[in-house]
């Protein structure tokens, strides 16, 4: 019997850290039984043999800043059977979406002595505020586990088992005391989308959000919380602009605290 | 006189993506540009505002292959401005965490992005069919230095467990047990990979560099020492700014980085080797003699052995570190702001990473300045294609430009940091 044909993966880079696809490297034990079932057939950083789409899943890291970016999604967009989103970047403009909140051109003098060859967006956009997409996977950076159960999910044709819940469910799961019942230490976890394994607390430290706002969570009732453990309202700010900061109810949140 | 032009897209196998110019008219070498196209995502002005004690969580985000040298980096300069200094366990626990990211960045350089350009493959994933071992203990080097980034860190990307006076948390030694057995085997791969690298064929290729990277008074370089060159530079971090100063270049989004007066240098491990082999244990430097290096090496394409031996020496430092373990009393110490500017240099995998910060009185950053080991390359890797490019000029198209990337990737270029589509165009008049 002849063999099946392997469906076709790409991975692509927008504006990013590079972490996300890195994600798929780190996988040590799977990298290679992975390239057994999939045929890898773009994945520039990995590979120098980058052949033509159409391809079955395109993983996506980064966020949309530039004119040409914003051109180039809409092409990724029109070869990929299935549109994935790896990470904050990518779903929720990442942290240099911090932008978003300022004058840009005061962004580049900050940085560059002339801004003649710059060329960029006054803001940093998701994904998804270009093209559809199939599924969106959280965090800064993503899970590596969950990533490998994304990709099986899709060339299974079924749904990723990824729970939608908050941080403080796995804190829950893996045993580890509550830090901000028990230390008094302002945890942003309430709030957060699961998916790292509740790290933080496990080293006795506040979650500050990396996998991005959880569905339907009540920041406002956090942010309370937080001003009862002696955070100032600049702190509270802060926390709800990070690597997500252009995701509501981040965002909203945000714009409510500060000076 | 014929004209022609090739192009190729994007170079793959290095950390982010840029371009390369190539220009040669009448068989000379005209124009020899490395393009950086990386979208800014302007970290030096989305750090103003911020509390001191962010930074480190912020610019890990510059690069995902390695967040620990901007934590480091971030967390020294840090201290330096509020008047603190961090020793025992917790500087121990530093340079640990560091040697996990050594680990982990090299293994993932020789092995998957540029043992393939000395063999002739497109990836790891192709080399693996005829060099499965060697592919296999790669992984397996890489996957003990991310077992030390996740233990000390918390995870291997992003590492959570970092701040201004030390960490969240601390392990204690038995916590160690299972990293250690690890990485034990890992350095038995980390010889193993040092032989297979040492036996490929390197292009003769010598440059008289101005190498710079950090000293220290008895150690091989990763969180301190004073910034020095083969050609007698000799400073402290926060006399950076009088050496070396930043170009704005028209063809990069990242500034390039020379030297006052002088021009281009190198950074990295070619550097930190060639300034620091007296301060490598001589088992290694025996190891390194019998893979064929001297004291200094200048040959670029060499760099790839190099890296291995580096990968022995972190694999080693690592197991000493442990084993000479005892917790601190606190996982931090505590630091205060005032208003003061603080700087700081540390050993990148791919070179020195400088960062400086101006903080007011309430501890918010009022300016930040970071110079990616990329940036400080730039110059230099253009100036080695020039050079290649020239020597290698009756080579086929498709044979100079492979050389061309091959050159480029000697530098393990983290265009992340700095820089970001590669596209390579040979034009020939």
């Amino acid at each position: 019997m002849a063999p099946a044909r392997r469906p076709r993966l790409a991975v692509w880079k927008f504006a990013s850290c590079d972490g996300c696809q890195l994600s798929l490297l780190d996988c040590e034990d799977d990298i290679l039984a992975l390239a057994e079932v999939v045929e890898i057939a773009s994945f520039p950083e990995a590979s120098s043999a980058m052949s033509k789409g159409p391809y079955d899943i395109s993983l996506v890291e980064g966020s949309v800043t530039t004119p040409h970016d914003a051109m180039r999604i809409k092409k990724v967009r029109r070869q990929s059977r299935h549109l994935v989103t790896i990470g904050a970047c990518a779903t929720a403009g990442g942290i240099q979406a911090l932008r978003n909140f300022a004058d840009v051109d005061d962004f580049i003098a900050a940085v560059y002595a002339t801004s003649r060859y710059i060329k960029t967006l006054a803001t940093s956009t998701p994904i998804s505020a270009h093209v559809p997409v199939d599924y969106e996977l959280h965090g800064c950076p993503i899970d590596k586990t969950q990533l490998i159960e994304v990709i099986s999910a899709f060339l299974a044709g079924r749904k990723p088992a990824i729970p939608n819940q908050s941080v403080c469910i796995e804190c829950k799961q893996r045993g580890t005391v509550c830090v901000m019942v028990a230390r008094g230490t302002p945890c942003l976890g309430p709030v957060t989308h699961a998916g790292c394994g509740a790290i933080c607390p496990s080293f006795r430290r506040g979650c500050y959000g990396c996998f991005g706002p959880m569905a339907r969570p009540n920041t406002t009732a956090l942010a309370r919380e937080w001003r009862l453990l002696g955070a100032s309202e600049t702190d509270i700010q802060r926390v709800y602009r990070t690597f997500n900061a252009a995701t509501e109810p981040f965002k909203t949140e945000s714009e409510a605290h500060g000076d | 006189m014929a004209t022609r032009t090739i192009r190729v897209d994007m170079i793959a196998r290095v950390e982010g993506e840029g371009a390369l110019d190539l220009h040669i008219r009448e068989g000379k070498v005209t124009r020899a540009e490395l393009r950086i196209f990386e979208p800014p995502r302007l970290f030096e002005a989305l750090l103003r505002g911020r509390d001191f004690r962010e930074a480190p969580d912020i610019t890990a985000r510059i690069c995902g292959i390695c967040p620990v040298a901007y934590q480091m980096s971030a967390v020294h300069a840090m201290e330096q401005a509020m008047g603190v200094e961090v020793g025992g366990p917790i500087r121990d626990l530093r340079r640990l965490l560091y040697c996990g990211e050594w680990i982990e960045s090299h293994a993932l350089h020789i092995v998957m992005l540029h043992a393939p350009d000395f063999l002739g493959f497109p990836d790891a994933i192709a080399m693996a069919r005829q060099h499965g071992d060697a592919v296999r203990g790669g992984l397996l080097l890489k996957k003990a230095g991310n077992g030390l980034m996740r233990l000390l860190g918390g995870r291997e990307i992003h590492p959570i467990n970092v701040k201004v006076g030390g960490f969240y948390r601390v392990p204690d030694r038995a916590e160690f047990a299972s990293v250690e057995e690890e990485l034990k085997r890992a350095r038995h791969f980390a010889v193993q990979l040092l032989r297979w690298v040492a036996g490929f064929t390197f292009p003769a290729f010598e440059r008289d560099y101005e190498f710079v990277a950090l000293r220290h008074a008895s150690a091989y370089p990763f969180n301190e020492g004073r910034i020095v060159s083969n050609r007698g530079i000799d400073i402290a971090a926060a006399d950076y700014a009088i050496v070396f100063e930043e170009r704005h270049v028209a063809h990069s989004t990242a500034l390039q980085a020379v030297i006052k007066g002088r021009g281009s240098y190198l950074v990295g491990p070619l550097a930190r080797y060639n300034l620091n082999f007296d301060r490598l244990p001589p088992d290694i430097q025996a190891l390194a003699r019998e893979a064929g290096l001297g004291p200094v090496c200048r040959n670029p394409f060499q760099s790839i052995v190099v890296r291995a031996v580096e990968v022995i020496y972190a694999c080693d430092e690592a197991l000493r570190l442990i084993a000479a373990y005892e917790p601190p009393a606190a996982p931090a110490i505590a630091v205060e702001p005032r208003a003061a500017i603080g700087h700081a240099c540390t050993e990148a995998p791919r070179g020195i990473l400088y960062h400086r910060y101006e903080i007011t009185a309430d501890g918010s950053i009022r300016e930040a300045r970071i110079v990616p080991p990329t940036s400080q390359n730039q110059k230099s890797i253009e100036e080695d294609l020039r050079v290649v490019a020239t020597r290698d000029i009756a080579l086929p198209d498709e044979e100079l430009r492979d050389r061309c990337e091959q050159a480029i990737r000697n530098y393990d270029p983290c265009i992340s940091c700095s820089a970001h589509f590669l596209k390579l165009g040979v034009h020939r008049r």
